[in-house]
């Protein structure tokens, strides 16, 4: 057989496929809706997750030692303790925060201008915001650092900041365990759809079948069209889904500008990818052509003309 | 070509259809089924056609037992055998032409042979001009013609035809069974079920008679 008529037969059964799902335009959007919405779930919730993590990420390398100085302590002393800190070699970072910057970011920040105006006296200490050195955040060099600096006669407090980040991380770990298996569920959720979809429109053939087969065409044959039915189920769902996607990220952008604004960066929600996109899109496709596959070979291997 | 040998057939609901029934048709030749309603033609044609099995005894076409070949086997099978339905077996929501290319795109032949052929096809029954027309939009004469005209379209070597001129008025249905006389000009076996002694006799060819699923006396 020359490969001519072979792919004529082929595109002649995808334009029929075609032609049967414009022939019912309303039963065939909602299935590639149903496909769509199915898809978009887990995509939705990797976005969630792989946004968080960029955040963190960016929070992990920030991350700080708070040091609050006994409230008796002079700015000044405050002073010669941070550069003397400077030339610690686990630091990367000193900063001070007096209690003048401190109260002035508070009243900036926190809307109670007003009430803090009533104080006869600054009641916030001086603060000194560590960076540890990159060999140096270690739980076990913190550890030492933190109790180091406890030490110190006009230290009053020491808070490691790291606590927060790790149990998110965690978070974001089961978080994605979880994506991958409801990812899973759906995406077989998938192939039931376009199977029990096609699985009607075989027995709505039957005839058509039955003479095929009486005419001398194999199962194969007869399965070819669902085939291209399931693909183009699954094409559409998968249009749909990112489309979903796609709009989601649209209306929660601003919102997330807002969040990272606090953190002192400006960045949008990242979207899925070219790559992500198209393997969503090529799996949606072949779940389609999966799930035909199996309905239709089961319904058409037991139709015996008579 | 065709070889029944001692077969029986009986039907799930319990009915008998046919009782130890043998006969043979050589390659070539051409030979009609008679007997009256209900002796069991349609059951033979089916038996060739592998629509049905025997209970049994054994069914040979074409040099091969028939039992062996299995689900799989069937479909390749068919293809060489051209088949006229005595209820024709149209797909209705096809045009004509749809209809009658069906065996050539099974066997995957390429879209300008089977333009040719099913006009050739069409012509020889008298029904070219008609190939976008839908069968339900013809008499039932036509679309007998479009079964038969779907029948012969692939030239299979073997062809059978269940009361092929059942719809036809005499003048159509001498011309169809001269159509089929042509057919075994070439060297295809033909196998015939009717009732038209008129179109046997004209036709001249022999005849297996049954009765209640045996051969007559001859
Ligand atoms: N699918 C079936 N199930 C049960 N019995 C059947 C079936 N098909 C045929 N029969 C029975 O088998 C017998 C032979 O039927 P068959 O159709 O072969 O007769 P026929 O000679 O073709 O008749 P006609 O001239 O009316 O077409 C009949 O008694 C019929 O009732
Ligand atoms: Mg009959």
């Amino acid at each position: 057989m020359s490969p001519g008529p072979y792919f004529e037969r082929h595109a002649q059964t995808f334009v029929g496929a075609l032609g049967r799902l414009a022939r019912r335009p309303l039963a065939s959007a909602l299935i590639m809706g149903v496909i769509g919405i199915a898809l978009a779930l887990p995509l939705l919730l990797q976005l969630l997750v792989q946004n968080a993590r960029a955040l963190t990420s960016n929070g992990a390398d920030a991350f700080e030692l708070a040091v609050y100085l006994k409230p008796a302590t002079e700015e000044a002393a405050a002073r010669t303790l941070a550069s003397q800190l400077r030339g610690r070699s686990d630091l990367a970072a000193v900063r001070l925060v007096t209690a003048t910057q401190g109260l002035a970011e508070f009243r900036e920040h926190s809307g109670f201008g007003a009430a803090l105006d009533l104080l006869a006296a600054n009641p916030l200490p001086h603060v000194l915001l560590l960076t540890p050195a990159e060999n140096s955040r270690g739980s076990e060099a913190l550890q030492r650092l933190q109790s180091q600096l406890k030490e110190l006669p006009a230290v009053d407090d020491v808070q490691l900041d790291t606590a927060w980040v790790k149990r998110l991380q965690a978070m974001l770990d089961l978080l994605r365990q979880l994506v991958l298996s409801i990812g899973a569920l759906l995406l077989a959720g998938v192939a039931v759809i376009v199977g029990s979809t096609i699985r009607f429109e075989v027995t709505s053939r039957r005839h058509e079948i039955e003479v095929m087969k009486l005419l001398g065409g194999s199962n194969a044959f007869a399965r070819r069209p669902f085939l291209y039915s399931g693909l183009l189920y699954g094409l559409g769902g998968g249009l749909v889904c990112l489309t979903l996607v796609a709009v989601a990220r649209y209306r929660l952008d601003p919102a997330v500008r807002a969040l990272t604004a606090t953190y002192g960066q400006d960045a949008g929600l990242i979207g899925l990818g070219f790559e992500l996109s198209l393997a969503a899109l090529a799996a949606a496709m072949a779940l389609g052509w999966l799930g035909a596959w199996v309905a239709a070979s089961w319904q058409i291997r037991h139709i015996d003309p008579t | 070509m065709i070889r029944f040998q001692h077969v029986h057939k009986r039907y799930a609901n319990g009915r008998q259809a046919l009782a130890d029934l043998s006969f043979e048709v050589r390659a070539g030749e051409m030979v009609f089924l008679t007997g009256p309603s209900g002796a069991g033609k349609s059951t033979i044609l089916k038996l060739i056609a592998l629509i049905e099995r025997p209970t049994r005894g054994e069914v040979r076409v074409a040099e091969q037992d028939t039992a062996r070949i299995r689900r799989r086997g069937i479909a390749r099978y068919r293809r060489r055998i051209g088949v006229v339905f005595q209820d024709h077996k149209l797909l209705e929501d096809r045009p004509v032409f749809d209809n009658v290319a069906m065996p050539l795109v099974i066997a995957g032949r390429p879209r300008r042979e089977i333009d040719k052929l099913v006009r050739a096809a069409l012509d020889q029954v008298g029904l070219l001009g008609r190939e976008r027309d839908r069968p339900l939009e013809l008499s039932a004469g036509e679309q007998q013609r479009v079964g038969i005209a779907r029948a012969v379209v692939a030239k299979p070597p073997l062809l059978i035809a269940d009361e092929p001129t059942g719809n036809l008025d005499p003048q159509l249905a001498l011309e169809i069974m001269m159509l089929f006389k042509r057919f075994n000009d070439v060297g295809v076996t033909v196998l015939i079920a009717t009732h038209d002694h008129h179109l046997i006799d004209a036709a001249g060819a022999r005849r297996i008679e049954l009765t209640a699923g045996h051969q007559a006396e001859a």
